[in-house]
């Protein structure tokens, strides 16, 4: 513990090292608080004069940021830092220690296994008490899934409708036009929505099998992305695509809307559609297969 | 001071023993200590804002018609859940700010949480004996997410409610149990309208309880067992150097907490976050896009961009192909997460509690790891973003995807080995990272200059304001109960409170803590006021020192 020499003092001089008076903490961590207390009443005449978003942010940063800085500049610069030694403890216990409570544990466990069958009846009655009452808890919150996640609202002769409830007519959409559609019933449900395109005026076929599926050019599929279930909303004219924002998968329009990019692994589910005597565009049956995202059951 | 109601309190419930300890606890001093302080003060501004937001929020997603003061939507049919959220942001006095808060402290939040968690694994914080905090922290990290994605969901705007929509097609995804699970949590299919009021009971009552119950844990285990500290001088496995939390570490972390809720404030009032009024309404077959999450979900949505469209199906069954960076990627994230202090004993076959901090740099291996893994999880981060990436520079989606799904495998492992070889090389420099000396620069008065390196003295006497001793010592009033214990006074001590013990320990102390000849009564008394009068105190030569420093030329 050398003392301070002349040398080192003017050494000091020499270098202008800055003078850190205590005086000086005191006027900052002061002016903080003032600082602080000034922004809380500013604070509190915002408000009562009815609050403004920006003037509230600002001000609590200032009424808390005063107090902080103060009371960290106070703890920082005026009370004694140390460094302060402190020897930890042992978290260990004594050998000892442990000796008596694995004794004091056994010495239960041999008196309670004296009468093993009760043993086993609480075990039991426990066990079937936890189920019964888990059961409610868990089977109460939703129903069985059963068919659900099989079925729309789609169904034969389902007229197509927009989300205000009208029904679409076969004259009603220009090539290169588009619409979400539900059943008539149904409008802006979320499990039927289904999007409707027109690329051309003739009869489409996208697949084998779907000969009929696109009269007049118009398309169906469903708008739930079999990816992880966005609706599948943004049609490019220009390439027949329709793409997901979600993670951007690319269905092909013509071809049965294959994923042709991104992370969607199957095909959109197409609606075969009709057009009846009066032109209404119609269903001619429900999906004939799950909508939307993979689940376990689903072959 | 009146001491009687320590006395009522101690008498009833013994309390003295462990105040005395809390408030004489040793805190070594860093700055990455602070970390997992800004965590816990962003956790009580959420709590605050948080109960706020309850007051007005409404949790339903029953329809009505709009006419409130956000004239763009008046007439619309919106849930009410959307309409509060409105109400509140635009009618309520300060509601927006809490809002915003609220948000903006959700994200500091995982954040602090996050680089918390470097910390702790950077410099094997999470070795013996503090394993059961490191997988109470991952918990708690894994709950802020899943927290936070609640919160997200409320206010039924069109974003939040496609996030929905995504978790219950996760959910939907495990094999076996999805479409129970999914049906059962979201109280049928989706959409459904039970899904605002429950997420809202488990958002505000469920996982904040949990959050709290964990956080208690946290920090009473971090409490008994003892902070680390960082290798240096003095420092010992066997000890703590620090700051005593009576009172500068109290005032410090206290007056931290305002500061974590300045910032925060300044945010939610200055910054504008999920203004759902742009969003508008969830409709299930709406959509918007360049839509993105919290950033804390950023990883997972990247990996769901990025991951292949392999479905696998046979048997009758299917995993969907979601599953694999929905559900397995974040399970084998957070299981090797919570398994790291076992997987690295079985590299190092170090079995010693370790009080003592790596510096990341001598530590080649961990840290290589650690920042490979870093790096594959920015790269997830970034991939979230691949359509902004390719319409802002131009690029197809298609080469963006692809080059993504490149980086992930290819920045990772090159990012671990630059970081094994940094750290290499950094700790085989012996003074990297140790400050310099200065050089000081002199002219004489014939005019010439002199250049020579400072005298190494000043940087220690620099530090040694008022406030600093020049060894680390055993605080007085500790180490006089102790010396008093030792030789069985200490046994007097209840009689009479806190008051006697500062007499009692003073001629115990002197002994053992310092050369003065009698510490004396005294030592507690110096006025307030007086220069110096902290430091002084337990530094022998503090008051000269600081009247050194006051005034150097005063002593000419
Ligand atoms: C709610 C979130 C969390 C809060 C509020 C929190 C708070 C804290 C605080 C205040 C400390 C003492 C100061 C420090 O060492 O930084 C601490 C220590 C610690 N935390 Fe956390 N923490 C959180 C999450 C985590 C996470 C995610 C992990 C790791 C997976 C973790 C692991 C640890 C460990 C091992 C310690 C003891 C470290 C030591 O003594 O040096 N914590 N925590
Ligand atoms: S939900 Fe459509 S691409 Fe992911």
């Amino acid at each position: 513990m050398s003392s301070s020499t002349p040398e080192l003092e003017q050494e000091k001089v020499k270098v202008g090292l800055v003078k850190t008076s205590e005086s000086r903490f005191e006027k900052v961590v002061a002016v903080s608080f003032a600082l602080s207390l000034l922004a809380s009443i500013g604070l509190g005449i915002v408000y009562w004069q009815g609050g403004q978003t920006q003037a509230e942010g600002a001000l609590l940063f200032f009424a808390l940021g005063g107090l902080g800085f103060g009371i960290v500049a106070w703890g920082k610069y005026l009370v004694p830092q140390g460094p302060y030694v402190q020897e930890r403890e042992e978290l260990k216990s004594p050998e000892s220690e442990r000796a008596v409570l694995i004794e004091s544990l056994e010495r239960g466990v041999t008196q309670i296994e004296r009468r093993s069958f009760l043993v086993k009846l609480l075990g039991v009655s426990i066990a079937a008490f936890g189920v019964i009452t888990l059961f409610p808890f868990i089977r109460s919150l939703g129903p069985q899934p059963k068919k659900m996640l099989y079925v729309t609202n789609w169904k034969k002769g389902s007229a197509l409708v927009r989300s205000d409830g009208s029904k679409v007519r076969a004259s009603d959409l220009e090539v290169g036009g588009v619409l979400t559609v539900f059943p008539e019933g149904h409008a802006g449900g979320a499990i039927s929505q289904t999007i409707l395109i027109r690329p051309s005026f003739e009869d489409i076929v996208t697949k084998p099998g779907r000969e009929t599926w696109g009269p007049q050019g118009y398309l169906a599929y469903s708008k739930v992305c079999t990816h992880a279930g966005c609706p599948v909303g943004l049609y490019q004219e220009l390439t027949q695509q329709l793409l997901c924002p979600c993670h951007q998968s690319l269905f092909d329009v013509m071809t049965g809307a294959n994923p042709v990019f991104g992370p969607a692994p199957r095909p959109l589910p197409q609606l075969p559609l009709e057009i009846d005597s009066q032109g209404f565009l119609l269903a001619q049956a429900g999906y004939d297969e799950p909508i939307g995202p993979g689940f376990w059951e689903r072959a | 001071m009146n001491y009687k109601p320590i006395d009522w309190v101690d008498e009833r419930l013994g309390t003295a023993k462990f105040t005395r300890k809390s408030l004489n606890k040793i805190f070594p001093d860093h700055w990455s200590f602070m970390l997992g302080e800004i965590a816990m003060y962003s956790f009580f501004i959420l709590l605050g804002t948080g109960v706020f937001l309850t007051f007005f929020f409404v949790p339903s997603s029953a329809d009505i018609v709009y006419h409130g003061s956000y004239a763009p939507l008046d007439g619309h049919v919106v849930s009410q859940a959307y309409a509060s959220t409105l109400d509140l942001s635009f009618n309520v006095r300060a509601g927006l700010v809490m809002r915003q808060m609220h948000h903006w402290a959700a994200n500091v939040f995982v954040a602090a949480i996050v680089v918390h968690l470097l910390r702790v694994f950077f410099t094997g914080a999470f070795r013996k004996p503090r394993e059961i905090n490191w997988l109470v922290g991952s918990l708690l990290l894994m709950m802020a997410i899943l927290e936070g994605f609640l919160g997200y969901s409320l206010p039924d705007d069109l974003i939040s409610g496609t996030g929905i929509r995504i978790a219950y097609s996760i959910t939907l995804s495990v094999p076996i149990v999805g479409s129970y699970l999914a049906s059962f949590l979201f109280g049928g299919q989706f959409p459904g309208d039970k899904i605002i009021p429950r997420f809202y009971t488990i958002h505000i009552l469920l996982v904040p309880a949990l959050m709290a119950g964990l956080l208690g844990a946290h920090l009473a285990i971090m409490w008994h067992q003892k902070h680390t500290q960082y290798k240096g001088k003095g420092k010992t496995e066997k000890n703590v150097v620090g700051v005593a939390m009576w009172p500068a570490y109290a005032m410090q972390a206290g007056g931290f907490f305002f500061l974590t809720a300045a910032v925060i404030a300044a945010l939610g009032g200055l910054a504008q976050i999920n203004p759902i009024w742009m969003y508008g309404q969830y409709i299930p077959y709406k959509v918007s896009y360049a839509v993105q999450p919290d950033w804390y979900m950023g990883w997972l949505d990247g990996a769901l961009r990025l991951f292949p469209s392999w479905e696998i199906t046979g048997f009758g069954h299917m995993i969907p192909t979601i599953f694999f960076p929905a559900v397995l990627l974040p399970g084998i994230t957070f299981g090797l997460l919570m398994g790291w202090p076992w997987i690295e004993r079985i590299f190092t076959k170090d079995t010693q509690a370790h009080n003592l901090l790596d510096n990341p740099r001598d530590n080649a291996w961990r840290t290589s790891i650690g920042v490979g893994v870093m790096a594959f999880y920015m790269v997830l981060f970034f991939a979230s973003s691949t359509d902004v990436l390719a319409n802002a520079f131009n690029l197809s989606l298609n080469f963006v995807l692809w080059a993504f799904r490149a980086l992930v495998f290819v920045v990772p492992p090159i990012a671990a080995y630059v970081a094994y070889k940094l750290a290499k090389e950094a700790s085989s420099a012996s003074r990297a990272g140790r400050p310099r000396k200065a050089m000081v620069v002199s002219r004489s008065n014939e005019g010439e200059y002199t250049t020579e390196e400072s005298d190494p003295r000043i940087e220690v006497e620099l530090k040694r304001s008022a406030m600093h001793s020049e060894v680390p010592q055993p605080l007085p009033e500790e180490a006089s109960f102790h010396a008093a214990e030792a030789t069985g006074e200490g046994t007097s001590e209840s009689e009479g409170g806190l008051a006697m013990s500062a007499s009692s320990l003073s001629s115990a102390a002197t002994g053992e803590m310092s050369e003065r000849p009698s510490g004396g009564p005294e030592v507690y008394q110096v006025p307030p006021g007086t220069p110096g009068s902290g430091g002084g105190l337990f530094s022998p030569r503090g008051p000269k020192l600081s009247r050194s420093f006051e005034d150097p030329e005063e002593e000419k």
